[in-house]
């Protein structure tokens, strides 16, 4: 199969429609309005529905529709557009049905600002809207990964009936990488949750499903331990015997592992630990780590920390964990470096 | 490993002469990757796209130093070749840019890629001038094949002309190695 260079909204969006994408409701807002470019041209002609929606809110409402009815359903924002998201978010969760949302990271709380980021992180891990739920967060690094995380997305949601998060940044989102796309899938909304028509059908919840449930705390917790113990990913880099191991998610990962070729290099044992999940966190992931190692260093395009705090959850606070910010500026590797030797030499 | 920057005004084609490099180099089967220009620079200033062409993994997008800066107005060289590693290129539009008081230890290789594609007939063909000097002056692809990839890529996007492959090959000719 040939590749192809996509920018990464563009390789999200066609991975959506391989994935079996019946409806798209959203909103544009840069640096995601290329998805939604793509989809109002390619959706239809697959078969699906694309609908720019007067708002974000009634985006989200109209994936909650869709997905009550068997289809796959997606939306996707940024910014101050992912807030006004929330609320549908934890409605899909309590009605206990699949959704795709992407959020594409941009800079800055309020209107921020257009450029990469990473400072949803609470936001897309802690549930983001009101209640007791959480979404499956998969985060990419790469083009390739904005392509092969959609299908994946898809099948969770389904799975565990649960809404699940794509958390991309703008730089991934604006740049061009070579891909390898999927096949196209045919989709069945005929789920036996779903409301497919009155006739000969039994009733479905597909509002909160708490008012059904009885003993819903222990179902509902049960329900997120099951994903939490399942649906952990990583990916480690030289971890074992690493004197400081670097932990760090979509971009800054790709920093991060150019941080540890240089380290490398020079005899310095750098490790690094990339979540691909962000929630649930990886903490299996920390097992294979050298158990003397000497501090983590979490690197993050954020004014301030957020994906810090859960390292020092997933290591028990037994290692001093620092972190190393972006902020509005993308760090260089060698900086990266610099700080993770630092933190070897207190 | 190769590490480009390509700037110019908005409108010179350095997007395209970026993706026109990186979409050649991915058939070539090199890992690529195309970072463009972001944000409030792209508003009436500087145009630019940053690659990595590599025969393995790309591990950063980004990069501080480049190997190659294709230079087509005079901005972008005065801002952009502090970024060139010693001995690295700077491909430069004499039409254009100046290059006198330049630093030292790096290669500079001058073509006049707007009267080029001026006298070709071509005028918005001035990019691909800049890539042929470009490709020529680092010999990371042979340019007569380079120019069928350059075919290839503008057919596929329903644009096919003639005159960019003659563009680019006059672009080469200008810069022989050596």
């Amino acid at each position: 199969m040939p590749y192809k260079l996509m920018k990464g909204n563009h390789a999200l969006a066609e991975a959506a429609i391989r994935s079996g994408l019946a409806l798209f409701g959203g909103y544009p807002i840069t640096p995601q309005s290329e998805i939604l470019e793509y989809l109002s041209d390619h959706l239809p002609a697959a078969g699906g529905v694309f609908v720019q929606a007067e708002s974000e809110l009634a985006g989200i409402n109209m994936v909650y529709g869709a997905a009550a009815a068997g289809f796959r359903a997606m939306t996707s924002s940024s910014g101050p557009g992912f807030s006004l998201l929330q609320e549908g978010i934890s409605y899909i969760a309590s009605a206990e049905l699949p959704a795709v949302i992407v959020d594409v990271q941009r800079y800055g709380s309020g209107l921020g600002d257009i450029f990469q980021a990473q400072g949803d992180y609470w936001m897309a891990t802690r549930g983001g809207g009101h209640g007791d739920y959480r979404t499956i967060v998969f985060a990419p690094a790469s083009v390739q990964e904005s392509v092969d995380m959609m299908p994946l997305a898809f099948d969770k949601a389904e799975q565990y009936r649960n809404p699940c998060l794509i958390l991309s940044d703008a730089s991934i989102a604006q740049m061009m990488e070579p891909v390898l796309l999927p096949e196209k899938i045919a989709c069945n909304p005929d789920h036996d949750w779903a409301v497919r028509g009155k006739r000969g059908q039994a009733f479905k919840r597909v509002t909160s499903t708490m008012y059904y449930i009885a003993d819903f705390d222990a179902y509902i917790k049960k329900k997120y331990d099951t994903i939490q113990e399942n649906e952990q990913r990583w990916e480690a880099v030289q971890v074992e015997d690493a004197d400081v191991v670097l932990v760090a998610y979509g971009i800054s990962s790709r920093i991060c592992k150019e941080a540890v070729a240089l380290a490398r290099a020079k005899g310095f044992r750098l490790g690094l630990l990339r979540p691909i999940t962000l929630w649930p966190f990886p903490e299996k992931g920390f097992a294979a780590v050298n158990p003397d190692v000497s501090a983590y260093l979490s690197v993050e395009l954020c004014a301030l920390p957020k994906l810090a705090d859960d390292v020092r959850l997933a290591t028990g606070m037994n290692v001093p964990v620092s972190h190393f910010l972006g902020g509005a500026h993308t760090p260089s590797s060698r900086a990266v470096v610099e700080a993770a030797a630092a933190l070897l030499n207190q | 490993m190769v590490r480009v920057i390509c700037a110019g005004f908005g409108g010179q084609g350095v997007l395209t002469a970026g993706l026109v490099l990186a979409e050649v180099a991915m058939n070539y089967g090199k890992k690529v990757t195309w970072v463009p220009s972001y944000g409030s620079e792209m508003r009436g200033g500087t145009a630019s796209c940053r690659l990595r062409i590599r025969d393995t993994e790309i591990l950063n997008p980004f990069f501080e130093e480049a190997d190659l800066l294709i230079a087509m107005n005079q901005n972008s060289l005065d801002t952009l070749q502090g970024q060139v590693v010693q001995d690295g290129v700077i491909v430069s539009n004499s039409t254009m840019v100046n290059v006198s008081g330049l630093r030292s230890g790096v290669r500079v290789v001058e073509t006049p890629a707007t009267a080029v594609a001026a006298e070709l007939k071509n005028p918005r063909g001035a990019n691909l001038v800049m890539l042929g000097a470009a490709v020529a002056a680092i010999g990371l692809f042979p340019a007569e094949a380079f120019a069928d990839g350059i075919d290839a890529y503008f057919a596929g996007k329903g644009h096919g002309n003639p005159l960019n492959r003659a563009c680019f090959l006059r672009g080469a000719a200008t810069a022989g190695r050596g």
